[in-house]
């Protein structure tokens, strides 16, 4: 996995409320694999295109200013739903590397710390002083610093955001939460024999 | 002295590797997991990728059930080239990491959660977890289990999961079951008093005599629809029906390794004066069949009564979502379930595709239904391999067959619709699964659950059926 440190990247706004994982990745590409070359397409299919497959101009992403975004900035309950991991993973497939909402549906959140993406929650007055920034000057780049937990708006304010120690720790490395845990091994291994001694009943042979 | 505990607690305990002091959760050692057809492909493509090993290779079991086709038993007769990828891919992956694999062409194939308590795969005291969000069932053993989403990598790579604990709720059922009504009619009369979120954060201990009274077969039934009350999970504590349900299956511990956990086992139920977060009590004696009107499973009123009125409930959210999902089940308040007209029944799921479930429908067929036809087009689907070989020996299809039943190939089949089953938009189902939410059974199908019972009288009048006019001579 790619390590997160510092990211000054382009943002893309978009205002609307509990946007879900369906509307994030319809579920008729579920069954994709992550290796599809077709798959940064996928994001937010049935918002980016219209029924006669053309693009809708009116979506964020297809405005010239914000094709190069690697940061997305959402509104409140963002990624609640289903529990795809695809949803995260058309997220990395497109180039997204951080994503900021006042809040995440849970599982979205870790599926994102998992692919490699910072999601930061941010209050709700401050992700829409972001979003207005980004509306009023198209193109607009934000800071996004994970070591200090900043980002640094289009006007240059600092805003501070919370993480916890094992998301932060795996996107700074760019380890997976596998490795994180393998690390402690000798405990798994220690815990293994012990069990193993008591519940051998319990193995498969 | 030990603190007395729940048997989750103790499970919990016993599992318990080491805790992270940051986050508060605990790493957890994970001694069985499932993998299906839908939910395992990206984990396998990371292992690949990162070059990870699986820790613990014979843990792990494929079973391909969601894409499984009804109407035959080969790769051939899925629905198309996508699915069969997915398919044959579960079982390519399997084989390269040495993993145990119930292909399709495999005589114990299956849904996961018929096939792992069928060969003691699931056993007591376990903690068990599979992608799957009905892993719950697997809890009706004295097992801790749930469906865990994207982690599935993590577990093949380490053998252990992190998680937050869990609240406890204990569900006591009471009394005596009255004829006609299922474990199936329990199951969402408890939901119906919990509501859809009601389980929120909890493992549910279902106990009480009408619990302890159920064969295991019934008591998978009940902790499959743990997670329709928004539970993680539901377990039912390991008792003699257990241990007699257990022994001699293929995966089960022999001879030696078996007297220790049958000792084990014993020690497992909660103790006397364990605390729950919740409780909740239930007399079984009050209880009907059930037949679910709504779009989440705590939307069910007994067979003999009407649909609700959305403009007595109090709640302006609640109120809102009673009018939809009227609207898109194509009801009105006040009418009655009974006698309602039907498009079709499907029995079958990881709720109700057991042997005693297809004997229940059966019953109901050669009983007081004896002569009559199915009116309705009706699709019966074993769960595993082994239930629809048990039938036939049975002559079970034979019954489904000359009534006008269909009888299918195990697999999740049109409980889900991914395997191309499905109800069509507008139509009226009876179905014997676990989810009626908008669009489940095929867009736009209209699911109404009810025990197997239920929906095999339900087939043979083409109307929502109360399965006691049967038993009392009726109709
Ligand atoms: S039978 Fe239905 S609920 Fe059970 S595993 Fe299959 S799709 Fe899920």
């Amino acid at each position: 996995m790619q390590p997160f440190t510092v990211l000054t990247a382009i943002a893309a706004p978009y205002d609307r409320l509990n946007v879900d994982t369906d509307q994030i990745l319809p579920a008729r590409f579920l069954l994709k694999r992550r290796t599809d070359p077709q798959y940064p397409t996928y994001l937010f299919r049935d918002l980016r295109l219209t029924a006669d497959g053309s693009e809708n101009t009116d979506f964020v992403l297809n405005h010239p200013a914000y094709r190069a975004a690697k940061i997305f900035v959402g509104n409140a309950n963002f990624g609640g739903g289903s529990s795809r991991e695809a949803a995260a993973i058309a997220f990395d497939r497109y180039g997204f590397r951080c994503v900021i909402a006042v809040n995440f549906g849970d599982i979205f959140y870790n599926n994102c710390v998992k692919n490699g993406i910072l999601p930061v929650r941010l209050p709700e007055a401050t992700t829409a002083a972001l979003r207005n920034q980004l509306h009023t000057k198209p193109g607009s780049t934000l800071t996004v610093n994970l070591p200090a937990q900043t980002v640094t708006d289009a006007e240059g304010k600092q805003h501070a955001f919370d993480i916890d120690g094992f998301s932060k720790s795996c996107l700074i490395e760019g380890a997976s939460q596998i490795d994180l845990t393998l690390r402690r091994l000798d405990v798994i291994e220690a815990f293994e024999q012990r069990y193993a001694a008591t519940m051998s009943w319990a193995d498969v042979r | 002295m030990l603190q007395s505990r729940s048997m989750f607690q103790k499970i919990w305990d016993n599992h318990t590797v080491t805790k992270d002091e940051h986050s508060g959760e605990v790493l957890l050692f994970v001694d069985r997991l499932i993998l299906t057809d839908t939910s395992s492909f990206h984990a396998f493509d990371h292992l690949r990728a990162e070059g990870y090993k699986v820790r613990h290779p014979k843990k792990i079991f494929g079973e391909p059930d969601h894409f499984a086709a009804s109407r035959g038993p080969t790769l051939a007769d899925i629905a198309d080239d996508e699915r069969r990828e997915l398919v044959s891919a579960l079982g390519e992956n399997c084989a390269e990491f040495g993993l145990t694999h119930f292909g399709l062409s495999d005589p114990r194939m299956g849904i996961s959660h018929v096939v792992a308590p069928e060969q003691g795969i699931t056993l007591p005291g376990l903690f068990l977890l599979c992608g799957d969000s009905h892993t719950s069932t697997h809890g009706a053993l004295g097992a801790l289990a749930f469906g865990i989403g994207g982690q599935t990598g993590h577990i093949m790579a380490t053998q252990c999961i992190w998680q937050r604990p869990l609240k406890n709720m204990r569900v006591s059922v009471e009394g005596v079951r009255a004829p006609g009504v299922a474990a199936k009619d329990v199951i969402l009369a408890i939901i119906n008093r919990l509501g859809p979120a009601g389980g929120f954060g909890h493992v549910v201990e279902y106990a009480g005599a009408a619990i302890r009274a159920m064969s295991v077969e019934e008591r998978l039934t009940v902790c499959n629809m743990s997670i329709e009350a928004g539970a993680r999970s539901g377990m039912i504590a390991p008792d003699d029906t257990t241990i007699a349900y257990v022994k001699g299956r293929p995966w089960a511990p022999k001879d030696a390794e078996w007297d220790k956990a049958v000792a084990y086992w014993k020690t497992l139920p909660s103790d006397a004066d364990a605390r729950f977060d919740h409780e909740l009590t239930l007399d079984a004696a009050t209880l009907s069949p059930m037949v679910s009107w709504g779009n989440t499973a705590a939307d069910v009123v007994p067979v003999t009564g009407r649909v609700p009125d959305p403009a007595n409930e109090p709640n302006a959210d609640r109120r809102r979502s009673m009018e939809r999902a009227l609207d898109y089940m194509g009801l009105k308040a006040g009418a009655a379930l009974q006698d309602m007209a039907v498009d079709q029944v499907f029995i079958g799921s990881c709720t109700n595709g057991r042997i005693e479930d297809l004997r229940a429908a059966a019953a109901v067929v050669t009983g007081q239904g004896k002569g009559r036809k199915a009116k309705i087009p009706a699709l019966v689907v074993p769960g595993s391999g082994l239930v629809k070989a048990q039938a036939e020996r049975e002559g079970l299809h034979r019954i489904f067959i000359d009534a006008g039943f269909t009888w299918g190939h195990p697999g999740c089949s049109m409980c889900v619709g991914t395997n191309g089953d499905t109800v069509a938009a507008g139509k009226r189902c009876v179905s014997t699964s676990n989810r009626n939410f908008v669009g489940r059974q095929g867009a736009g199908s209209r699911t109404h659950l009810a025990s197997p019972a239920t929906a095999a009288a339900s087939a043979l009048t083409g109307r929502v059926t109360d399965v006691r006019d049967f038993m009392q001579g009726g109709l």
